[in-house]
Order: structure tokens, then C-alpha cells, then sequence
């Protein structure tokens, strides 16, 4: 897995990361200058997962698009969904009911959880600790088994349609989100013993891979990234779309912009899901799960953009239209591109190990950049 | 009570009578060997299915458990695998080092095995300076290490066995600053001898605070000298850069394997053996009813249970903690563990001499 | 104070240890928690939405209730979906489209229920098998009604 391509001018060691890893992330390509165990250059080398998704999606029908969106940030499927149909939505003047928005809201917050239980799980592997990977996951089943019951599927939902959700909730929903509130918050304690609170784990992560807001802000870093240097940047706060500003929640931000912070704002993160959820299990209110809209759609000639907060980061939907059946240009924005161009400021001068728990705390998902 | 002291009598009465006493020791010499080697083979298949038993029920999984009955013969069908794969040497790398390095480091792991005593009378070497002989020998296998990393003709080994020499020759003090601490209590080196003193109770109650600081700290340097998690830098650098035996296969990759589960088994043995008596059944002061009971069940039993109770807290603590960065392994070694163990050898040292032990 | 400040930071480090080690502890002694199912011994119950493949359905008559409108076809983002009309002659003498044979790719289909979704006539729906391997790539290219059947009464 790595090989020395060469030496620089002054002696320093050029090598190879991946792209085959055996942490989680993908495959990622990076190519290291290391003087000594000091890392001087991070180059990330994309492109290995490219499927030509935005090519492929001027073919397809606006209903159609939407599943590929899916196979991009997988872990956070039903929030890519929701911003494509949002952006559709724009297009066709469409007001979604107020039943669909919610059970929407309600998805996307499950998926949210489940991306931040699965990234938990990871970083603990990145940095050697090998059993919070599997509690970890005995989590996610659950989620998983909710999703499995209502949408037909796992990992690749394709649920959110322009105007609403494909099918009503299935009856045990209700029951089954609230027995999985009450055996998450046990076991977020857990977390805590296991892998927080270890004094280890503290001194891998605090002061390790620092940026400062400005920085972050300059280089595009949107998500837990840019809310770990005290930015408020949260879409739900300042965009609100789909229901959210009718939803309390607090918006999560540390100050301190090192790896620890980023951790530390997943984690609430989760609480702060679980809030969101618990907010609105009782109260989903009756009506359509979907607007009544025409069997063929066709966006008028223009430009339309939308954008969700995905579990990392602002995921943003431009849809240019000549008026067609099909779109004549989609443009996804991804978050981890951006996060990603932020790696080498953060890991200069420092050791390999910490450019490894960096790229943990980054929370990557490579098809997300390439696309 | 049963002791194999009676077994060990009767082949040597029974060949000294039919041979010359030269032949006898060879043939003697010839039996232990066979001991020892199959001993290292079975200790290595044992533990490593041990290993993967007790991390997957820390991890709420079931370990192998479809190869034998409840998974028993996963281990020998893992050997069978590594000895029927193709053995690389790459090209440039040094043959000969490169070759004995993996028999240098097994050759340390069997010499240790010598001075254990594992019952009354059943040690292959009862030397009088046992543990010194210990702690002296384990540091060789440093230089198999360094010349796996340096032969295999890769800077990545390279960089990984220099870290994992750094590692172990550190923490090496630590241990040895425990042991000492442990013989000033005692008074000898002689392995037999320390477990006779601990006929009335083991050391680490009569010893109490420092005996328990030093075992904590002696547990704590021995899981950073066989590289294990929370300390394998060296070798779960692997996700990085490849550790010191990366260039290995095949057969030869399995002796490192090996080795390093022997090497585990050896620490805690000798944990075991200054701690908690070795051999010697649980007996408290001068309670003779309580002691004759516990009289009853054999030495090797109770050898073997102490040390796989150790065993088994090392693999505890692999399974829980992240690890360690190299630098703040070390920083943990000269800045915490020498301080304290020093501290402890001072604060047992009085205690000897006041006689404030039991 | 450096030195309080040190056995302090050693007492703490120290019990987040600890703590981290009483819980894996307690799963080790705990076997009951462990949530390995046991496959292929133990298979799992899937819900009746998982979708899974592709079917047609057919009632005892060996009726399917297909008129060949093609709605599905149309609606499939990769043409894992391809209906073969034929001309059926009625008892009066008129033509009629229907179904001939209804060629649907496995190996291609993304499971994104669209065509189930557009279907006017709810002839197809979602079967819950998951063991999909093969050994031979053309037997995933299937064929969804059955040999000898012919459309329901009365579907229009």
C-alpha cells in the first residue's frame, strides 16, 4: 500500500497513501512529503470512485435523478434526496403538505443520527480502539430496521419524491422510533465511557489538526468542520426549509477548532437530533404524504439551487433548465470537497499519526467528492 | 498432593540406571527440547484462539465458531495456511539477516522459557540468578527486530523497527525498576527460592502498596515491551506504514506471530511468579486447615490459571484503549512510569528494612 | 501545586481507564448481548416494503394483470425494463395490444421502486428475496410472466 515515488530536492521522503485504506473512507489517494515523521505536503489525489453522475443525470427525467444522489453521500441518503426534490420543488412551484415535511424532517434527523453512529465507529478504528466499531453498529440496526420497515431499504433509500415521500409511514413506525429513543440514550453514556471520556483518546485528539475560522471560512469548510471554530453555520438555522424553523433546537458550535472540537460537536450533534426527533414522533399531523403533481415534470427555463445540511456539511443542488424533459446541466456541491482541500493547512508540521485522526475527525466520504 | 516431581524423578532414575551419565543428560536435554518446542506450538495455537474468542465477546460477536466444534480448530487450520503459502524474499533485501531474524527472535522466546518454574521441581533451569537471567535475555530479541526492519530493504520497516527498538528498550527500565523492587522484598533472584518465600502468602498482599504500585507499573512496561495495544505503534502502524514485519510470509511470518504470543505468555508467567506466587496455592499466614485444602489442587493448575488471568488483562486492555502516539509513548515512559518506579524502589526499600511487610 | 497537579492528572487518567474497562468487562461476562445471527441457520424475517426483486403477480388462474401500457418502461431511469407487445385479435375481430413478453434485467436494476410507483394497473410489485448470487450472468436477465398466462378479466 505504500510506495516511495521519489525524493525531493532536499531529501524529503515522497509516499503514498492508499488508495486501497483499511480504515473506512474510501478510496482516497493522498501523496505525502515527509521529512523524517514531520509531514510537510498533503496532496489528495481524487477521482478513483468518478462515475460521471452529473453527465448521467442530463438524461434522466427530474423524477428519475433522484436515486443516483443516493449512491453519493451514502450515509446521508435521505437529506441528498430531500435537497434534489427541494430544488425540483422550486422549480415547479410545488408546496409540499404538511404531513410529508414532517415525516421529511423525521428521516432526515434518523439519518443524521445514523451517519454520526457510523463515523463514531470509524474514527475509533483510525485511532486503534476496535470495539466501539461494533457498539456502534448495534445501534444502527436499529435505525436501520426502522428504515428497512417504511422504505423499502438499508442504505439507498430513494423514499423523498418532488412533492412529498413515495409511500405513507408504515403503522409500527411511531412505536419503533420511540423504543430506539429510549435505547439510544443509554447508550450514548456508554459513548461516553468507552471512548470520550478516555484520557487516550483525549491526547490523540486535543490540539491536533487546528484551523482557525477564517481559514475554514476561506477554504469552504461547511458542517461540523466549520462549527468546531465557533461559526455559526447551520442551514437549518439560517435557511430554513422544509419545516425546520418550526423545530427547537439548539445549533451545536466549540470554539477551540482542533480535532477534539470537531468531535465533541458530532456528538451533541446527536443529542441534538434526538431532540428533534422526539419533538415530533407524537405530533405528525394528518394529510397527503404527497402533493398531487403532474405524471410528467418539467421545470421552466432557468436556474434553481437548493440547499440541505447533510451530516457533513452544506450539500447544495444546482439545476439548470432550457425547459426540457431533462435537465440540461446538474451541479452538485459536495461538502467533503471542500473539507477535504482543508487537510493539508491543517496537517503541516505534524506527525502521521496525526494526519490519520485529522482525516478521522474530517469525516470523509470519498464517492461524495468524486461523485 | 499430586506433584509432577514424582514424573520428572522417574525418567531420571530410570535413565541414569540404564546409561552413562553423559548419555543421560543428552538424552535428557533431548526430551526437554521436544518439550519446549512443542510447548511454544501449542501456547501459540491456544493463545491466539484465546485472543479471538474473548476480543469478539468484548465486541458483542461470536469469534470463529464454525471450523471444529465451537471453532476450536481454527488455529491449526490457520497454520496450515501459512505454511502452505509462498515464502517472498524481496529483491535487494540482505538473505542471510533477513532469513535469521525470525529465528533469533523465536531462539530468545524458548531460552526464556528455562528459568519458569511451572511446578514444585519441573523448571528446566533453576539458575540462582533466574530473573536477572530474564530481564537480560528478553532484551536481545530487540536485535531481531531491528534486523527484520533493516534486512527487509524498506524504509518503511526501517522507520517502524527503529520505533518499535525505541519503544522496548524504554520500557525495559520500568520493568526491570519493578522487578528490582520485587527482589528487595525477597532477598534473592533465584526463581525456586521466590516462590518458596510466598509459602505464607503471596507478595503482592504482604507486599500491599508498594507491591501493588509495582505490579501496576510492571504490567503497564510489559504490554509496551511485546507491542501490544495500547502500544503497537509499531505494528498496527500497518494502516499507515508498514510495521518492521511487513516484508514476512509464510512460514517465517509466522514464527514473528508466534513469538510475540509466547513472548506474552513468558511476561505474565514471570508476573505470575513474582506476584502471586507461581505455583503456590493461595495460603494465608498460618491458617494450616485452609492451607492443606488448598493444597489439594496441583501446582500446574494453579500456575497456569494466575498466568492466564494475566493473560487475559492484557488482551483486555488491547480490546478497550485507542492507541498510544509514538511520542506520547514515550512521554508516558520517562515523565510518569521511571519517576514512579524509582519513588516505589525507595518507599519498598524502607518498608524491607523496617520490616513493615507481612 | 506542580506536583498536586501531576498525581492529579495521573488520578484521572487513571479512572477513565478504568471505567472504559468495567464496560467491556461487563459485555465479556455478559454473553446474553451478543447479536451475531447465526446465517444461513437463522434467516431473517424481511418487512413486506423491502424491495428486494422485481415480480409479477399472478393469481390461481395463472393471470397477471399487465396490459402492456409500457408506463413502467418509460419510468425506469436505466432500461432495466423492456415490454414486448404483441397484437391480441378479440372475439369481434378488433386488435388489441397486450402483453407479449416482459423482459426485466436484474443485473441493471437499482431497486428504486419507480416503475412499482407509475404502474396504473399495480401488476408488479417488490418481492422480498435478497440471495440473488448466480454463477451464470444470463440468469439474471428474467422474464416476469409466467408461461401460458394471459391478462386478468376486467383490468383495463
Amino acid at each position: 500500500m505504500i510506495e516511495e515515488i521519489g525524493t525531493t530536492t532536499e531529501g524529503d521522503l515522497i509516499i503514498n497513501v492508499g488508495p486501497q485504506h483499511p480504515s473506512t473512507h474510501g478510496v482516497l489517494h493522498l501523496v505525502i512529503t515527509l521529512n523524517g515523521e514531520t509531514v510537510k505536503n498533503v496532496e489528495p489525489h481524487l477521482g478513483y470512485i468518478h462515475r460521471s453522475i452529473e453527465k448521467m443525470c442530463e438524461s434522466l427525467t427530474y423524477r428519475q435523478f433522484i436515486y443516483v444522489t443516493s449512491r453519493m453521500d451514502y450515509l446521508s441518503s435521505h437529506i441528498n434526496n430531500q435537497g434534489c426534490a427541494l430544488a425540483v420543488e422550486k422549480g415547479l412551484q410545488i408546496e409540499v403538505p404538511e404531513r410529508a415535511q414532517v415525516i421529511r424532517i423525521l428521516m432526515a434527523e434518523l439519518t443524521r443520527i445514523a451517519s454520526h453512529l457510523l463515523w463514531w465507529g470509524a474514527m475509533g478504528m483510525d485511532i486503534g480502539a476496535f470495539t466501539p466499531f461494533f457498539h456502534a453498529f448495534r445501534e444502527r440496526e436499529n435505525i436501520n430496521d426502522i428504515m428497512e420497515e417504511t422504505c423499502g431499504a438499508r442504505l439507498t433509500m430513494n423514499y423523498i419524491v418532488p412533492g412529498g415521500v413515495m409511500s405513507d409511514i408504515h403503522p409500527n413506525f411511531q412505536r419503533k422510533v420511540k423504543e430506539f429513543l429510549t435505547l439510544i440514550k443509554s447508550k450514548i453514556d456508554e459513548y461516553y465511557v468507552l471512548l470520550t471520556g478516555n484520557i487516550i483518546l483525549q491526547e490523540r485528539l486535543k490540539g491536533v489538526g487546528v484551523i482557525s475560522a477564517e481559514d475554514a471560512i476561506s477554504f469552504g469548510c461547511t458542517g461540523p468542520v466549520l462549527r468546531a471554530c465557533g461559526v455559526k453555520s447551520d442551514i437549518r438555522k439560517l435557511a430554513p426549509y422544509d419545516g425546520y424553523e418550526k423545530v427547537k433546537f439548539d445549533e451545536v458550535f466549540e470554539t477551540a477548532g482542533d480535532s477534539f472540537a470537531r468531535y465533541m460537536v458530532r456528538m451533541n450533534e446527536i443529542r441534538q437530533s434526538l431532540s428533534i426527533v422526539e419533538q415530533l414522533i407524537d405530533n405528525i399531523p394528518e394529510g397527503d404524504f404527497q402533493a398531487k403533481t403532474k405524471a410528467v415534470l418539467k421545470l421552466p427555463k432557468g436556474e434553481f439551487y437548493s440547499r440541505v445540511e447533510t451530516a457533513r456539511g452544506e450539500f447544495g443542488v444546482y439545476i439548470i433548465s432550457e425547459g426540457g424533459l431533462t435537465p440540461y446541466r446538474i451541479k452538485f456541491r459536495s461538502p467533503g470537497f471542500s473539507n477535504l482541500s482543508a487537510l493539508h493547512h491543517m496537517c503541516k508540521g505534524s506527525k502521521i499519526a496525526d494526519l490519520v485522526a485529522t482525516m478521522g475527525t474530517l469525516d470523509l466520504v470519498i464517492p461524495d467528492i468524486d461523485r | 498432593m499430586f506433584s509432577l516431581e514424582s514424573l520428572t524423578h522417574t525418567i531420571d532414575q530410570g535413565l541414569n540406571s540404564n546409561f552413562s551419565p553423559t548419555i543421560t543428560l543428552l538424552i535428557e536435554m533431548v526430551i526437554v527440547g521436544i518439550g519446549v518446542i512443542s510447548l511454544f506450538a501449542v501456547l501459540g495455537l491456544v493463545l491466539v484462539f484465546m485472543e479471538r474468542k474473548v476480543s469478539a465477546f468484548m465486541q458483542i460477536r461470536k469469534g470463529p465458531n464454525r471450523v471444529g466444534y465451537q471453532g476450536l480448530a481454527q488455529t491449526a487450520a490457520d497454520t496450515l495456511k501459512l505454511v502452505l503459502k509462498e515464502g517472498l524474499t524481496p529483491t535487494g533485501a540482505d538473505k542471510f539477516l533477513f532469513n535469521l531474524a525470525p529465528f533469533i527472535v523465536m531462539i530468545v522466546a524458548m531460552l526464556l522459557l528455562a528459568p519458569i518454574a511451572f511446578t514444585k521441581g519441573f523448571q528446566i533451569w533453576d539458575i540462582n540468578i533466574g530473573i536477572l537471567y530474564i530481564s537480560a535475555v528478553s532484551s536481545i530479541s530487540v536485535i531481531g527486530i531491528l534486523m527484520a526492519g533493516w534486512a527487509s530493504n524498506n524504509k518503511y520497516s526501517l522507520i517502524g523497527a527503529m520505533r518499535s527498538g525505541a519503544q522496548i528498550v524504554s520500557y525495559e527500565l520500568s520493568a526491570g525498576l519493578a522487578i528490582l523492587a520485587m527482589v528487595v522484598l525477597t532477598g534473592t533472584l533465584q526463581i525456586s527460592e521466590i516462590v518458596a518465600s510466598q509459602q505464607n502468602g503471596w507478595w503482592i498482599f504482604k507486599g500491599h502498596i508498594p507491591a501493588i504500585i509495582s505490579f501496576i507499573i510492571f504490567i503497564i512496561a510489559v504490554t509496551a515491551e511485546t507491542n501490544r495495544a495500547p502500544f503497537d505503534m509499531a505494528e498496527a502502524e500497518s494502516e499507515l506504514t508498514a510495521g518492521f514485519h511487513t516484508e514476512y510470509s509464510g512460514m517465517r511470518f509466522a514464527f514473528f506471530f508466534l513469538a510475540e504470543y509466547v513472548n506474552i505468555f513468558i511476561v505474565c508467567a514471570i508476573g505470575a511468579t513474582l506476584y502471586f506466587g507461581g505455583w503456590m496455592p493461595f495460603h494465608i499466614g498460618s491458617w494450616e486447615l485452609f492451607n492443606h485444602v488448598m493444597d489439594y489442587i496441583p501446582g500446574i493448575v494453579w500456575f497456569f490459571g494466575k498466568t492466564f488471568g494475566l493473560i487475559f488483562l492484557i488482551m483486555w486492555f488491547r480490546w478497550t484503549f485507542p492507541r498510544l502516539r509514538i511520542d506520547q509513548l514515550l512521554n508516558l515512559e520517562w515523565k510518569y512510569l521511571l519517576p514512579i518506579s524509582m519513588f516505589n524502589l525507595l518507599l519498598m526499600t524502607v518498608i524491607a528494612i523496617m520490616g513493615w511487610h507481612f | 501545586m506542580y506536583i498536586v497537579d501531576y498525581i492529579k492528572s495521573v488520578y484521572n487518567g487513571v479512572t477513565s481507564l478504568l471505567k472504559g474497562m468495567r464496560l467491556t468487562g461487563w459485555y465479556f461476562v455478559h454473553p446474553k448481548e451478543i447479536i451475531t445471527q447465526e446465517y444461513p441457520e437463522v434467516k431473517q424475517v424481511l418487512p413486506e416494503r423491502f424491495k428486494g426483486e422485481v415480480v409479477m403477480l399472478h393469481d390461481q388462474k395463472n393471470e397477471h394483470r399487465c396490459t402492456g401500457c409500457t408506463a413502467c418502461e418509460l419510468a425506469c431511469p436505466n432500461a432495466t425494463i423492456k415490454v414486448v407487445t404483441k397484437f391480441d385479435v378479440l372475439a369481434d375481430g378488433k386488435k388489441k395490444k397486450a402483453l407479449d413478453v416482459f423482459v426485466y434485467h436484474l443485473e441493471l436494476c437499482t431497486l428504486c421502486n419507480l416503475c412499482i410507483v407509475a404502474c396504473p394497473t399495480d401488476a408488479i410489485k417488490m418481492a422480498q428475496t435478497f440471495e440473488h448470487s448466480v454463477t451464470d450472468r444470463s440468469q439474471l436477465t428474467k422474464v416476469l410472466n409466467k408461461p401460458g398466462s394471459k391478462l386478468m378479466e376486467g383490468v383495463e
